[in-house]
């Protein structure tokens, strides 16, 4: 599994993108100019994946060609494009956005050199009159210290918090699959006559989080160097990045980059910008650190759900409750987004069952220095509750595991907490 | 007098609502096997988890070779649970190696008396097999060796024979005897009282939480007798009958011309030899030996005796 998983999530990556490109089908428009030769410039805008057919012969004719030639579609110029401005595609098989895109940005462009000529004016003059506004928030404090404050990286560390979400859950079912096994396969009493329960419980905890770090780490590298691979080979074959910002980032992001005029700022959301911004060191410090003060919390509840059942289908009715308020870290994070500094993430990031997801959301939004004690209450709260919670999973533990045929009711579980 | 490895004092267990030990005191002899018997419920996994320290006694304390039991004691003791099992999907030789080390040896070592225990069993084939590949007496192979293997001063086995063949019964029992005469001391819980007759030097029961019966099988069998004589004659079963000399005849069997009668003493003058005076002039007496009370008995009339 360890070098399978990479694999296959390299595999999956490189499936989306060839996806997302094999779906751009070469496209071969016959163009029908109502206002001939007006935009017989088109011609010469052919892209690798949109080629423009410039024709003087009536939408009739037109049509007519559609079935009967290798033409994919007829871009129909109407007469009154320069108030209207739409024109028409007629199809059978619908492109895909890029496409559109790329016929509205080629046409945007020559319908802007008319109006220029029209009103006489420069295209120098016209970049220096267009606007692409935006507003610059920037934190000012006390101190007279200004931070900019950047929305975006809520995503990274939604990304982050995600993983968090995921492998608490994948290792610490792992964990409770395995005191299963050990109780059902009645080994437990052999090993227990030569080590403590609470040995063996943390012994579990440890191993699988050792496990889960290896895996992490092979995975990580194997998906970049694969990824990192295939994708420079593709881009050595002219690969056209357009059609990966299509599957890689957000329509918005995309937007922005492809009306490539407006670089006007160095504030436009541009992902290079946005990975220099956050503060990686402490991001990682501390994705390691929920990370695993996360799942030591959870798994410790985890082993106790294996030791209370007799089988695995016998965990659902522990499962929901114990699951539950991870699963609400998890949506949390996703109003957090929205409003980074609300009470909602304040204290979703402090309560430790939520806190491992939420927390990550934050320090990716940069936390600021006067704000650091409830970092630092936080990690002390986690690490508090996953100590305490060990040590009460280990009463259940110890006496779970020795008990067979007997379905745990919640009041049988906590009479094993006073014995 | 033969030194203590092993006893325990007052030692008493409550669960929530449930007394599983009380007060329980034994003592196990080095080099001999003690019998831990008693009905079922009664305490016994109780009390071999508290020895094990798998679970810790409400009161009372346990002495391992005259100190009280220390955690590192675990090494000096071997376990074989009454449930028990293996990693299904764990090979047979990393397992074994696993375990062994658990109790202290070093890889090394376990290596070597694992192949030696491999040798005599005549399984080494099975080595590189996934547990679940054998079937359950071969399990049971294997448990034992790892049970054994760190060659413990004191084996506690729960019911070991269950799951075993009679050839590999037999093995077993002889694995255990050489053990004892390797100078191992063997507690033997189980309900199978004909491998205790056969194997227990002394024995302790259990019925519900108490201890009711210890000592050494001889002295315990002796305190069972019942006067009881089984007498085998030729002659007028009528004749018999007449001389009895008081005494009650409680069984009477007849075959290929002898009668075996089994006979209670227990009249004016309850001696054998009077019994035996009164009955030669009349029949001819064949054989003449003691009804010794067998462990089956001995369990039914104490556990009987107790809960009245």
């Amino acid at each position: 599994m360890s070098i399978l998983g990479p694999l296959l999530i390299a595999g999956l990556l490189l499936l989306v993108i060839w996806m997302g490109m094999a779906e751009n089908q070469n496209q071969k428009l016959l163009v029908i100019d109502d206002l001939y030769p007006t935009f017989s410039d088109l011609q010469n805008k052919s892209t690798d994946l949109v080629q423009f057919d410039y024709q003087n012969i009536s939408l009739d004719d037109a049509k007519k060609l559609l079935y009967n030639s290798d033409y994919t579609a007829i871009l129909h110029i109407p007469s009154n494009i320069t108030f209207g401005k739409t024109a028409q595609l007629f199809f059978d098989k619908q492109p895909s956005v890029v496409v559109h895109r790329i016929i509205e940005t080629k046409i945007e462009g020559l319908l802007e050199g008319i109006n220029l000529k029209q009103y006489n004016i420069s295209r120098e003059d016209f970049y220096n009159v267009k606007i692409d506004f935006q507003l610059h928030t920037i934190r000012y404090k006390k101190s007279g210290e200004e931070e900019e404050v950047n929305r975006e990286a809520a995503y990274v560390g939604f990304a982050f918090g995600f993983f968090i979400y995921m492998f608490i859950f994948l290792y610490g079912v792992q964990v409770m699959r395995g005191v299963i096994e050990e109780k059902t396969s009645r080994i437990i009493e052999v090993i227990i006559s030569s080590v403590k329960p609470f040995q063996l419980m943390m012994g579990k905890i440890v191993g699988v989080a050792m496990v889960g770090l290896t895996q992490f780490a092979i995975w990580t590298l194997l998906t970049v160097i694969i990824v990192g691979g295939a994708q420079s080979v593709l881009f050595d074959l002219n690969f056209d990045p357009s059609s990966l910002d299509n599957v890689q980032m957000t329509t918005e992001m995309m937007k922005e980059l492809q009306t490539d005029k407006s670089f006007t700022t160095k504030d436009v959301i541009d992902p290079n910008n946005l990975i220099f911004r956050i503060n990686w060191p402490l991001m990682l410090g501390m994705f390691v650190f929920y990370f695993l003060g996360g799942y030591l919390l959870y798994s410790a509840m985890f082993a106790a759900i294996g030791a209370a059942v007799d089988s695995e289908t016998d965990t659902q009715q522990f499962m929901l409750p114990v699951s539950l308020p991870l699963i609400l870290a998890y949506v949390m994070s996703v109003f957090i987004i929205q409003n980074p500094e609300g009470p909602a993430a304040f204290w979703f990031s402090i309560i430790p069952f939520t806190s491992p997801v939420v927390m990550m959301v934050r320090v990716a939004m940069g936390i600021s220095f006067s704000d650091i004690w409830e970092l630092l209450l936080s990690m002390s709260l986690l690490i508090a509750t996953f100590v305490f919670m060990t040590w009460l999973a280990g009463k259940v533990y110890k006496t779970g595991i020795l008990m067979y045929g007997k379905k745990a009711s919640y009041r049988e579980i906590w009479k094993w907490l006073f014995y | 007098m033969p030194e203590v490895l092993l006893s325990t004092e007052n030692i008493t267990k409550q669960y929530a609502n449930h007394l599983a030990l009380d007060a329980v005191s034994i003592s196990v002899q080095e080099q001999r096997i003690f019998g831990l018997l008693g009905p079922n419920g009664a305490g016994k996994t109780s009390l071999i988890r508290i020895i094990n320290q798998i679970t810790a006694p409400d009161s009372g304390t346990i002495l391992f070779e005259g100190k009280p039991l220390q955690p590192n004691n675990v090494e000096k003791i071997g376990y074989l649970p009454e449930e028990r099992g293996l990693y299904k999907k764990m090979k047979v030789g990393e397992q074994s190696l696993y375990l062994a080390q658990l109790k202290g040896l070093s890889r090394p070592d376990a290596l070597n008396r694992l192949k030696y225990w491999f040798e005599k069993f005549e399984i080494q084939s099975w080595w590189n097999k996934r547990v679940e590949e054998l079937s359950k007496g071969m399990q049971q192979k294997i448990q034992f060796i790892t049970t054994v293997l760190h060659e413990p001063k004191l084996l506690i086995f729960d019911e070991p024979f269950t799951g075993f063949d009679p050839i590999n019964t037999e093995l077993i029992k002889s694995e255990i005897l050489e053990l004892k005469e390797k100078g191992t001391t063997i507690i033997f819980s189980t309900h199978n009282m004909e491998s205790v007759e056969e194997l227990c030097d002394d024995i302790a029961l259990i019925n519900a939480s108490k201890l009711i019966l210890e000592g050494s099988m001889q002295d315990i069998k002796k305190s069972f007798r019942t006067n009881t004589y089984e007498l085998t004659f030729k002659g007028s079963v009528d004749a018999f009958s007449r001389h009895l000399n008081g005494n009650e005849l409680i069984d009477k069997v007849e075959s290929n011309g002898s009668t075996r009668a089994t006979v209670k003493l227990g009249g004016s003058d309850g001696s054998l030899n009077k019994l035996l005076e009164g009955l030669l002039p009349v029949v001819e007496i064949e054989a003449c030996n003691e009804v010794i009370p067998q462990m089956r008995e001995i369990f039914i009339r104490a556990v009987g005796g107790s809960s009245i």
